[in-house]
């Protein structure tokens, strides 16, 4: 018998406490195979935000510190500036990243941090319940905008990435999805090429991984998938912004 | 090094760099600006970092960042800025990095002015962020004192692995005086690649995540009484105190920083006029001296307690009294200073009149 599948050592063996269809399990299998694939999981080191993700300092097997709301990419930029050899990445929410963090991400790519940014884009607050977020699409329903975003109240949704990919730190800027199997290949390129950016002292990368969010969408798994694919990828565009020479 | 005369704020940037901080993450903010500044030109030398965070709430967080490897990290800033660092400071404390925060404070409330002022002795040592946690707090009032207790905060903050600040009031970063800066070799210092991030091949493979979150309630209490029995053994090892004629004074004057100054030249004074008044001038502000107090005589007329504040200090002293003498309060607020007259003046009619 062969192997041809078996689960990366960048992952502990805990169960995740991510509810039924939500793509955070995902996207931290695909950070966890880039880490290991690269040959940098034993050098790295981790930053949680508080959001979904708050508790992915148990889930990757590597140094991980938990940040304060927003506050990852000041927290890495302090480790990364200590040890200029670790391999040091942030695991950012919408909320976290695009709301109360906006300063720390723009200062950190406007300094060219050589540190890594996943950026999980699914358009709602997820752990507190479903609270409207700057990425949330206009329209859509949530728990502080149970009429559906207004244009009028509070402006179009945040485009992280294309805001970013205007500051000449930010070296690698993608914006992926991970509704489908080839996507979620792309997704993975992309997250690799990123942390290649850093691993060749770019700058600053981030990767914006458009996620769904089943419980607080209201839709099933796979509704949610198609959700995603019909309103978020109409809105935010998947593609790379830019990217370093030699990462090509 | 021999004796030179520097400014405070350059004395305490050369005592950290001498104490082996090589990583520095600040905001500019006046009146402690000359600290970044000197540290953005000769951390380079050592080969260490400066980085101007773009905000306070930023630097805190690069020093949690690099707190978090264990080495020896700092930030300096002043009252409003302090105030933008507090979220971080208890987020320090709960998941146990050792750092060093030096506030130069200013008048306040809010933006307040740029003078001297000992207003967030309140912030410093009751919180400032949530939970129930401690900062090591300490208060120079010499430029000399500055330098070794900067030194020491390094110290005393990997020790514990705590946030150290040292509470510097606005004189003691603007004045200049003559100061001996030496290379600080610590005592008593953990490994910190047990714990710390980055040494994952030292601990064998074993990751370390550092964390404040405990979603247990069980949990999340183990860790607040660990922190306590933490905090106790500070109490226990760490308090320091200056003080002199408690055992026969008439009256004791406590104070700290460079009010304390202040009040020894008025007691100065007053012993040349016949009044024998005592001194007690707490360094550590927390841990607090409370001990210290039980050495006054019980003839004592009082506690006179004199601060560049509206009395931030007073509940500390009746505590430390128990309720065994009046405490009296003498201060001034907004940048304006006590002078050696008026505490006398005080002094006297506490006494009810000139002796």
């Amino acid at each position: 018998m062969t192997v041809v599948f078996s689960k990366t050592r960048g992952l502990t063996d805990i169960p995740t406490h991510y509810c039924p269809g939500c793509t955070h399990g995902i996207v931290h299998r695909l950070v966890a195979e880039c880490l290991e694939e690269l040959g940098v999981l034993d050098n790295a080191i981790g930053v949680a935000p508080v959001g979904c993700s708050v508790l992915a300092y148990k889930y990757f097997n590597c140094d991980m510190q938990e940040a304060a709301h927003g506050r990852a990419p000041a927290v890495a930029t302090g480790i990364k500036r200590v040890h200029p050899d670790k391999f040091v990445f942030t695991y950012q929410g919408d909320g976290d990243l695009a709301s109360i963090g906006t300063a720390e991400i723009v200062h950190a790519a406007h300094r060219g941090e050589k540190i890594s940014t996943i950026f999980i884009n699914n358009a709602i607050y997820g752990m507190t319940g479903g609270q409207m977020a700057p990425t949330t699409l206009v329209g859509q329903k949530a728990t502080t905008a149970p009429y559906g975003r207004s244009e009028e109240h509070c402006g179009r949704p945040l485009k992280v990435a294309e805001m970013l990919a205007t500051i000449h730190g930010a070296q690698f800027v993608e914006r992926v999805a991970v509704n489908n199997p080839a996507n979620i290949r792309k997704a993975k390129a992309a997250i690799k090429k990123c942390f290649q950016a850093q691993i060749d002292r770019k700058g600053f990368g981030i990767v914006e991984v458009l996620s769904s969010c089943p419980t607080n969408w209201g839709y099933t798994p796979a509704d949610a998938l198609k959700w995603l694919e019909d309103n978020m990828i109409p809105y935010y565009p998947l593609g790379n912004l830019r990217t370093p020479e030699e990462v090509e | 090094m021999g004796r030179v005369l520097m400014k405070g704020t350059e004395a305490i940037a050369e005592a950290a760099i001498q104490a082996g901080c090589k990583f520095f993450f600040g905001y500019p903010i006046t009146p402690q600006n000359e600290i970044p500044e000197y540290m953005s030109a000769h951390l380079p030398e050592v080969g260490g970092t400066f980085v101007q965070a773009e905000s306070e709430v930023a630097a805190i967080y690069m020093i949690m960042g690099g707190g978090a490897t264990g080495h020896k990290v700092m930030t300096t800033s002043s009252s409003p800025g302090i105030s933008l660092m507090s979220e971080g400071l208890t987020y320090m404390a709960g998941c146990e990095i050792p750092a060093v925060i030096v506030n130069v404070m200013r008048g306040g409330p809010g933006l307040g002015g740029i003078l001297p002022s000992q207003a967030d002795y309140l912030q410093a040592t009751k919180g400032g962020g949530n939970g129930d946690y401690n900062l090591i707090v300490l208060a120079p009032s010499t430029l000399q004192e500055a330098v070794n207790l900067t030194q020491l905060a390094f110290e005393l903050s990997q020790r514990y692995r705590n946030p150290v600040m040292m509470l510097a009031d606005g004189f003691m970063g603007q004045m200049m005086e003559a100061v001996e800066i030496k290379p600080y070799t610590d005592k008593d210092i953990p490994d910190n690649t047990t714990w710390a991030l980055g040494y994952m091949e030292e601990r064998k493979g074993q990751k370390s995540a550092l964390k404040s979150l405990y979603l247990s309630p069980e949990a999340l209490e183990d860790h607040n009484i660990n922190l306590q029995k933490k905090y106790a053994l500070i109490k226990e090892r760490e308090v320091r105190c200056e003080s002199y004629l408690t055992e026969d004074a008439e009256l004791v004057i406590a104070a700290y920083g460079t009010t304390a100054r202040i009040a020894k030249t008025a007691i100065a004074n007053l012993e040349k006029e016949g009044y024998k008044v005592g001194f007690i001038r707490p360094i550590t502000l927390w841990p607090y001296p409370y001990e210290e107090f039980k050495k006054i005589n019980e003839n004592c007329k009082g506690i006179l307690t004199v601060e560049m504040n509206s009395g931030q200090m007073l509940d500390d002293v009746k505590i430390a009294v128990e309720g065994k003498f009046p405490v009296y309060f003498y201060g001034r607020t907004g940048g304006m200073v006590p002078t050696p007259k008026e505490i006398m003046a005080k002094v006297k009619e506490i006494y009810g009149g000139e002796k």
